[in-house]
């Protein structure tokens, strides 16, 4: 058995050492997912795997077998984008654009586990079952993904269009 | 990297089985690869573990057991966790990020390595927790980030985890497999401070599997919370952490617990100050007294005296928050 990339089986890697990471990039040449750290610290090598966000970047290839990843490339395309790569352009959500596919990648990820009722650290009601799709629970959802350009506002706006939350313009109303 | 061989193991003995001299154990992967990546880790051999239970179930007297291979995400958002000890919940989702949370299991969790600069820099800087005998760069360094509590002159570094500070505090057992079969450990038993061999985290010998982490039925804990207190509010590492569950009854403090992180080379029980509390009023002038008890024996370095102050408030406002006292101007 393989590893299941955007609904096609692919093979294994011959040697472990292997990434997840670079098995998408060097081998399978699905560039979309970027290696910004390679160390865990800024997201930008975000995937789905059976729909749960990681990175990428410290999973070993072998560890996935038999496991279903999802990059960019399988959210959408040119011709169909996903809601939010549309979203992303209308709020402005990047400027060079390197840590949009795992920023786009996680914001999917995050919106299950909200909904799923994972609490996070601003969850103010550990007991709660449903949690509010505030713009304080997105910002620390996001915030394992990093954006060196700084265009923050405009991807939890785009985000928080998307899940229907409130945007940065109606929260400052 | 080091060339290495992968196996996955189907369950606990299998795992201990596959264990040799130069093999590792692989949970997430999100510590160890990392380490691997920067050959600090160099194993012969890989044994995947992330088949062991990931279950958490209900203990006769009403704790709970969570498997090794449960994910931190999985602990954290369980509504027995959520409800009986909520401090253990928020200090999960207090650390690292959501994709290391979904990636890292409990056992990962509890033995990663720290994260003090000069034990990853293997090219550049002496570390006597990774070349044992070669010297401590910490010492004189830049030592914000170190211990102030437990440290010694061959290693000053501190132990990252924050879901390892709610254990701490818990009373937590972990439950161990290794050649000799199966044992069980108090949680607090399990790191060592350096001492003279800052290159052993932990009590564990090679082979030693954590095949679960049992809590104990603690009806004190459903009233309990954990605070960090770190560089920017999220994604970043400790400076000073506090786990705190109180109970008060008519203004008195009947029982407490309370832990440290960021402050020494394991997670730190805070007896003294527990001593200090029990049987007190719940007021200010008590949590103050109490943490200064914890941390008069702290001897900070060049760069993080300020944890020493900071550890106190920090545990001021926690207990405050607790016993719904008004501290420090405004803790509660
Ligand atoms: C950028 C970044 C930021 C982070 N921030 C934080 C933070 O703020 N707070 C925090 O607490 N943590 C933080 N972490 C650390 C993270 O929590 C740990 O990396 C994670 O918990 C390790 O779990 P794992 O399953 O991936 O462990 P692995 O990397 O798989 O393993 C870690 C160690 O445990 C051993 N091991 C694994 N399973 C077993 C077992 N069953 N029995 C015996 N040994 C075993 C391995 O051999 C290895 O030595 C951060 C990590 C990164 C990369
Ligand atoms: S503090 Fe410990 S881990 Fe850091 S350099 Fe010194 S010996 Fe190494
Ligand atoms: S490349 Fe994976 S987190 Fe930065
Ligand atoms: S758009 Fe450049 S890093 Fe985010």
């Amino acid at each position: 058995m393989g590893i299941i990339v955007n609904g096609t089986d692919v093979a294994l890697p011959d040697d472990p050492r292997v990434s997840l990471l670079d098995l998408l990039r060097e081998r399978l040449r699905l560039s979309g997912t970027k290696k910004g750290c390679d160390q865990g610290a800024c997201g930008a090598c975000t995937v789905l795997v059976d729909g749960q966000r990681i990175l990428s970047c410290l999973a070993l290839a072998v560890q996935y077998e038999g496991r279903s990843v999802t990059t960019i490339e399988g959210l959408g395309d040119e011709g169909a984008l996903h809601p939010l790569q549309q979203a992303f352009i209308e709020h402005d959500g990047f400027q060079c654009g390197y840590c949009t596919p795992g920023q786009i990648c996680s914001a999917v990820g995050m919106i299950e586990e909200l909904r799923r009722g994972v609490p996070s650290h601003v969850t103010a009601d550990l007991a709660a079952t449903a949690i509010p799709h505030s713009r304080d629970e997105l910002r620390e959802r996001m915030s394992g993904n990093l954006c060196r350009c700084g265009a923050h506002n405009g991807i939890m706006d785009a985000i928080a269009e998307t899940y229907g939350a409130e945007t940065h313009a109606e929260a400052a109303e | 990297m080091t060339p290495f061989s992968y196996v996955r193991a189907a369950d606990a003995d299998a795992a201990v089985r596959h264990s040799g001299v130069d093999a590792k154990y692989l949970g997430g992967g999100t510590n160890l690869v990392d380490l691997m990546r920067e050959t600090i880790e160099r194993p012969g051999t890989l044994v995947d573990v992330t088949g062991l239970s990931a279950e958490i179930t209900e203990t006769d007297g009403g704790g709970l057991l969570i498997g090794a291979a449960v994910r931190n995400t999985a602990l954290a958002e369980h509504g027995l966790v959520r409800r009986r000890y909520p401090m253990l919940a928020r200090a999960i989702v207090a650390g690292a990020s959501p994709q290391i949370r979904n990636m890292a299991t409990v056992a990962g969790n509890i033995l990663q390595r720290t994260r003090c600069a000069y034990f990853y820099d293997r090219a550049g800087s002496r570390c006597n927790k990774r070349e044992p005998g070669q010297g401590c760069d910490a010492i004189d360094g830049f030592n914000r980030m170190h211990a102030i509590l437990g440290a010694s002159p061959a290693c000053v570094a501190t132990h990252p985890s924050d879901m390892c500070v709610a254990l701490a505090a818990l009373d937590a057992t972990v439950h161990l497999s290794g050649a000799d079969g199966e044992r069980r450990l108090p949680f607090a038993d399990l790191h060592r401070l350096p001492g003279d061999e800052p290159d052993r985290d932990t009590v564990l010998q090679p082979g030693d599997l954590i095949t679960a982490v049992e809590l104990p039925p603690l009806p004190i804990a459903a009233r309990s919370t954990y605070r960090k207190v770190r560089d920017r509010s999220s994604y970043a590492f400790a400076l000073v952490s506090v786990a705190a569950a109180l109970s008060v009854e008519n203004g008195t403090v009947t029982d407490v617990r309370l832990a440290l992180g960021g402050v020494a080379h394991k997670p730190w029980r805070a007896s003294k100050a527990e001593q200090a509390l029990c049987g007190q009023p719940a007021t200010e002038a008590t949590f103050r007294a109490a943490a200064a008890a914890e941390l008069a024996a702290a001897e900070p370095l060049r760069d993080n005296a300020f944890k020493v102050e900071l550890a106190q408030r920090t545990m001021v406002a926690v207990l405050g928050e607790l016993a719904e006292v008004e501290v420090l101007g405004g803790g509660a």
